[in-house]
């Protein structure tokens, strides 16, 4: 058996993945549905559509992640939004806003999910077929003694399809011959 | 005896069972030599096929040496080797006695259930779902065959291996069926969605009946090397487009015969109809992704022919059926008829036109069973196809 570079999905990538996609959903949610408790949290009031509009992208990446065999390019547009997150945080760390304790402690949480979204998406690599990686190749198991070539048509010769499973002859290329009728006997010794 | 059982979504485990007994005098006690873990087992292991209760002892690809038989099975005798269809038949009901042993009217002992269910019975079934009979199943030491005196092939030859007729009992004629009701034509282009194993015995089967071009679609290169090894023209769903491929290799007009040798558990990722399937499936409002069946509608030749092999669960979503409707396809579809086949393949594999042994990836004790089927369903390892020994 060969080998040559290619595919394979990583587990326990896989599974952090997924656990970050729900994550997203949860997120999204509450910032689509609670926008102003949170605003209010961190000292942000008025800042509520543009919440919302994060939590509807959140959400999508949180979709995507999820309906996703590979969810490598959804957890790198994730990390795209944390960067978002953080930069759009970071303008409410000033020291008139009376909420900055909380905003500290948001930004270092977006911080450490930022960490877990980069770590997922590299280990997924390319993506869950994970381009790169060693794979099987089979292109020695023919299954045939002779090459295919040779082998095409060789049931041709015993063997005709059962009548209940044949083309109608009106669906048949006209140059073609009606198939003889032969007994489902002759096919079969059962 | 040690048997694998089914606990729920992800949960095989191989545990200590009692021994099967003769229950009907038409039984057979199988002691199992070599058993193999189905793509339609996956269904089951993936939770996506209701019906099963925690205990069942799954497996419907299984074969070894009869050890015992009920008082009027007068076609099997202690000894003998034999290879046991996933299908159980009576052979004497109107739809045995037509070939249609997937569908016999007898077998089902839950056949309320599955009236209920399908709108009529359909066959009882190794190791599957409670609405196919909830018959224990061939990933066991040993295995009660009902109706022993009609399915079972006995291998009376010398030097056929158990891996060279193993998959008479599903794989190999389910693969030769879905390419015979394509009816296949020395012009035909035959393209085959699904390298899996079920996908691998198609496209031998395709080339054995004489298509002109088989082309076989898959994203896994392993599948796709042992695709191009048995004669297909490859297509790699992630690479390119399905569709643009199939139409430049048929001048335009699609090729003549489709098959799904999916079914209901399609990965496309980069297609719009697959993450809706992926978003129905996680709020529980569709039960299969029919992303193939969508594809094969499309782009078969108009006045083409369909063949489904792969098996779907439930209900399907978004199917479109004025395109199959106008462009005058046919359907052919249904578990396989494995006695129908069996005969003839044997004979071929006999002969040596074929060996179906080249798609074994993976051989293993029965302990190793849970293992193989994650490694079977995540496709580590180059894994292909997984053989069980007890």
């Amino acid at each position: 058996m060969a080998y040559r570079q290619n595919s394979g999905a990583n587990g326990s990538a896989m599974a952090l993945a997924r656990g970050l996609g729900w994550f997203s959903i949860g997120l999204a949610l509450a910032e689509m549905l609670i926008p102003r408790m949170l605003t209010q949290q961190m000292g942000m009031e008025g800042k509520e559509p543009l919440l919302r509009f994060y939590g509807a992208r959140e959400l999508a990446a949180g979709i995507g992640i999820l309906v996703s065999d590979n969810p490598g390019p959804w957890l790198w547009g994730r990390v795209a939004g944390d960067a978002l997150d953080l930069a759009t945080l970071a303008t409410a760390l000033n020291e008139q806003n009376r909420r900055k304790g909380n905003v500290a402690i948001a930004l270092a949480a977006v911080a450490g999910v930022t960490a877990l979204d980069c770590i997922s998406a590299q280990a997924l690599g390319g993506g869950a077929n994970g381009k790169g990686q060693l794979v099987h190749d089979y292109s020695d198991r023919r299954g045939m003694p002779r090459p295919p070539d040779e082998m095409r048509g060789a049931a041709r010769t015993d063997f005709t399809a059962p009548r209940d499973m044949r083309t109608p002859d009106a669906l048949r290329p006209f140059t073609s011959q009606p198939t003889p009728e032969r007994t489902f006997a002759e096919h079969s010794r059962v | 005896m040690r048997a694998l059982c089914w606990h729920g979504k992800e949960d095989i485990r191989c545990d200590r069972v009692p021994d099967p007994q003769i229950e009907h005098p038409r039984d057979a006690i199988v002691k199992v030599s070599s058993t193999a873990i189905c793509g339609s087992d996956l269904h089951l292991y993936d939770g996506f096929m209701p019906g099963m209760k925690s205990g069942d002892i799954m497996g419907h690809e299984f074969m070894g040496e009869v050890v015992e038989v009920g008082s009027e099975n007068k076609k099997l005798k202690v000894g003998d080797r034999v290879v046991v269809p996933f299908t159980i038949i009576c052979g004497e009901c109107d739809q045995c006695k037509r070939g249609n042993f997937s569908v016999c009217e007898r077998t089902n002992r839950n056949r309320d259930m599955a009236d209920k269910v399908f709108g009529h019975t359909t066959a009882g079934l190794f190791g599957y779902t409670h609405l196919t009979g909830g018959y224990p199943g061939g990933q066991a030491e040993y295995v009660r065959v009902p109706y022993a005196d009609v399915a079972p092939i006995k291998i009376s030859k010398n030097g056929l291996s158990d891996e060279q007729v193993l998959f008479l009992s599903d794989i190999f004629p389910t693969g030769w069926q879905a390419a015979v009701q394509c009816d296949i034509e020395p012009t035909d282009t035959v393209a085959i969605w699904g390298a899996g194993p079920v996908g691998q015995m198609t496209i031998r089967s395709a080339i054995l009946l004489g298509a002109k071009h088989v082309i076989a679609i898959d994203r896994l290169p392993e599948r796709l090397s042992m695709a191009r090894a048995g004669g297909a023209i490859t297509i790699d769903f992630e690479e390119e487009s399905v569709i643009d491929r199939l139409n430049d290799l048929t001048d335009g007009k699609g090729p003549e015969k489709c098959i799904d040798a999916v079914g209901l558990e399609a990965h496309a990722t980069a297609t719009i109809d697959s993450m809706y399937d992926r978003a129905k499936q996680i709020l529980m409002l569709e039960t299969d992704r029919p992303h193939v069946l969508r594809e094969i509608f499309y782009v078969c030749r108009p006045a083409g022919t369909v063949s489904m092999p792969g098996v779907y669960g439930g209900l399907l979503d978004k199917i479109p059926m004025g395109m199959f409707m106008n462009k005058g396809l046919t359907l052919r579809t249904g578990q396989t008829h494995v006695n129908r086949w069996t005969d003839d393949l044997l004979h071929r594999i006999e002969e040596g036109q074929i060996d179906p042994s080249f798609v074994i990836t993976h051989k293993v004790s029965l302990e190793d069973g849970p293992r193989m089927y994650k490694t079977f369903r995540d496709k580590k390892d180059g894994c292909v196809k997984v053989v069980l020994k007890t």
